[in-house]
């Protein structure tokens, strides 16, 4: 119950404005198409330089909360998910808009959104501090292996081709070794001035994430989205609570499988939500109403995509491997301060770890109700022309990697790396192994280095490497989580091949 | 499901299998030899899954990626350009505020989808330029206190 003790620290008044302005900015940013809440949280990186790392971390946290429940806004009323985690949204809430019941679809999709997000928190709470004392048994091969898990898992997991995600993991892990040698002090790959300090990491990720969504507005060229806000008529709150109470069966669906699927590194909040609708939808009496408007869908794909945002934090703040992209860079958002999770967090830095943690339970409660009450001026931002979308991200990315450390270099690589990522996506790589990849490539060296001079005075790199039950059991996760996409690709494309062919 | 000719394919996977030849060359060849014990691990698998993507390209086996249609390079070139110059020439050279209302007002002028013969569109393109620029000013000249380069302009 350490968390407790930290409680009062979110209240503080410049602690609860962050909160306040990170949950209102991410609503509105969220319902935004295109802005992804990992897109969000990187540009807002530079914006917490000058904040203490608690006040930093309480900002971000806000940020990607009320960006994934923000992105429900649009998906309701206007059909386009803010977010991929609200695809499933899409399919009953605008339905619902269509029918007149637009504010009950709001309604009851921040209320679920609270419930699962607040389970989902305490779920972090709870199992965070149990995890992170586990993680002092780990060693250098251990951490090798772990950080090497990480890539391979979102790598195989995330991607729709397990051999492209993994080169994604591969190129991330080798732009990581760029610039001079920890140990020797050598030069490695830097083949451009603006690289002899190695990649920044922020500027990587405000341009892996930023500038390829920049690029994909101007190929849609100067039409407009042509989506129109649906009309919300007045709806009383009771009523939606009533709702949701009627509909404690996809609550707690969503709930569970948003919470497990959390845990899981590399999958997100988009197939949290179509996992808890499909299961909702089967364990229905009334699955024939799915689709068709039906509070049940929207309910268990809300609750299910913000159940999954404090789980997806626990391999992070306890072994420092980000389960998803917007851990990553959050992740990133740690490191600028000097603090690296796990037992240094909670051992050397506790009212980093509760305040932010706790800020993100409130941030809960207070996303559920703005969240009423920004939603109709969400969906008017959400139908901000692309072309003023395109140039304000590129303005604010320029800006962003250039107040890191007010370098011109780091400009050139955001924009580099950027450019490059948008082209590697429209040839089915992704971006989120890359990232992972060179957010653990340092960590997997360091360990990987550190290993191998115990090996060296030990029984050799072999035995040390590959040998004991924990090596052995994380490599065989490794090895599972690429045979099973491995799988799942090939038995994907075998079903395609039937369509194709009965035509 | 790929709809992208295997052409574009065999670009797009030879451009990073080059790559991955280059870095395994250099991790193997390159001093001191110990501070690339970990830059080989990584490049020979690298290499090899770079080689296997190139191969399935080449044999028209890739199943994912969708490429590049001409209308979008079409589409894309004029604001890929325009960024291009404002980041690797403008910003630098002209100040950054001044580089980025100039960037701003050009990409607002390329892809607005209002028409292009109105005053009253010009006239709002101008002023949310005017607003996007006050807003950068107040957060990062005053607020984050970022020392931008200033150059010839401001």
């Amino acid at each position: 119950m350490e968390f407790l003790l930290y409680f009062g620290d979110v209240f503080t008044p410049l602690n609860f404005g962050l909160l306040l302005l990170g949950t209102i900015g991410g609503l509105i940013l969220g319902a935004t198409p295109g802005l992804s809440p990992t897109m969000a949280v990187a540009l807002l990186i530079p914006f917490t330089f000058q904040l203490q790392a608690a006040q930093g971390l309480i900002l971000l946290g806000a940020a990607y909360t009320s960006t994934v429940a923000g992105g429900a806004v649009s998906a309701i009323l206007l059909k386009i998910p803010g977010a991929p985690a609200n695809i499933a949204t899409t399919l009953d809430g605008h339905t619902m808009a269509q029918k007149g019941e637009g504010a009950k679809a709001l309604q009851i999709s921040f209320l679920a959104s609270a419930v699962g997000g607040v389970f989902g928190v305490l779920l972090l709470i709870f199992l965070t501090p149990v995890l992170a004392q586990w993680a002092l048994a780990f060693g250098p091969s251990h951490l090798f292996w772990l950080a090497i898990l990480g890539v391979t898992v979102i790598g195989s997991l995330d991607s729709k081709s397990v051999v492209k995600g993994l080169l994604s993991g591969c190129i991330g892990l080798w732009l990581a070794t760029i610039g001079f040698d920890d140990i020797m002090g050598a030069q490695r790959f830097i083949f451009h001035p603006a690289l002899g300090g190695g990649i920044n990491i922020i500027a990587a990720l405000i341009g892996l994430f930023a500038i390829p969504q920049v690029i994909t507005m101007f190929a849609k060229g100067r039409k407009g989205d042509g989506a129109e806000v649906l009309t919300v008529q007045k709806h009383p709150i009771s009523g939606a609570f009533r709702e949701l109470f009627r509909n404690k069966r996809a609550l707690g669906i969503g709930t569970a499988i948003g919470s497990i699927i959390g845990l899981i590194p590399g999958v997100g909040g988009q197939i949290a939500g179509l996992v808890a609708y499909d299961q909702s939808k089967k364990f229905s009496p009334e699955r024939e109403k799915f689709g068709t408007g039906h509070p049940e869908g929207v309910i268990a794909a809300e609750s299910a995509n913000n159940a999954m945002v404090g789980p997806s934090l626990v391999p992070l703040l306890t072994l420092s491997i980000p389960g998803s992209p917007t851990a990553a860079v959050l992740l990133g958002g740690l490191l600028i301060h000097g603090i690296f999770p796990g037992t240094d967090l909670f051992d050397n830095h506790p009212d980093v770890a509760w305040t932010f943690i706790n800020s993100m339970l409130i941030g809960q409660i207070l996303m559920c109700i703005f969240g009423l009450y920004v939603a109709g001026l969400a969906a008017r931002v959400a139908q901000v022309p692309q072309s003023v979308m395109a140039a304000v991200v590129l303005g604010l990315a320029v800006f962003g990697s250039y107040s890191v450390q007010s370098s011109m270099g780091d400009v050139y690589v955001m924009a580099g790396l950027g450019v490059m990522m948008y082209f590697l996506e429209r040839f089915g790589f992704s971006a989120a192994p890359l990232v992972l990849g060179l957010i653990l490539g340092p960590i997997a060296e360091a360990n990987f280095i550190q290993g191998s001079m115990i090996a060296n005075a030990t029984d050799g790199l072999g035995p040390y490497f590959l040998g004991g039950t924990l090596n052995i059991f994380l490599i065989s996760v490794v090895i599972a989580s690429i045979l099973y996409s491995a799988y799942m690709e090939l038995r994907t494309r075998r079903y395609t091949s039937k369509e194709e062919i009965l035509g | 499901m790929t709809t992208l000719p295997r052409f574009q394919h065999m670009i797009g996977s030879g451009i990073v299998a080059a790559v991955g030849v280059w870095v395994t060359y250099i991790s193997y060849t390159a001093t001191p030899s110990e501070a690339f014990l970990f830059p080989r691990l990584i490049a020979t698998v690298f290499v090899v899954l770079a080689l296997w993507t190139f191969a399935k390209a080449c044999l028209g086996w890739t199943k994912v990626g969708n490429g590049i249609t001409p209308t979008q390079v079409k589409n894309l070139a004029p604001g890929l350009i325009v960024a291009l110059v404002y980041i690797f020439w403008a910003a630098k050279g002209l100040g950054f505020y001044t580089a980025t209302a100039i960037a701003f007002f050009i990409l607002l002028s390329l892809y607005d989808p209002a028409p292009h013969g109105q005053l009253r569109s010009w006239l709002k393109r101008l002023a949310i330029t005017a607003v996007f620029m006050a807003v950068m000013y107040g957060l990062f000249a005053k607020l984050l206190t970022v020392y931008t380069p200033r150059e010839i302009f401001f």
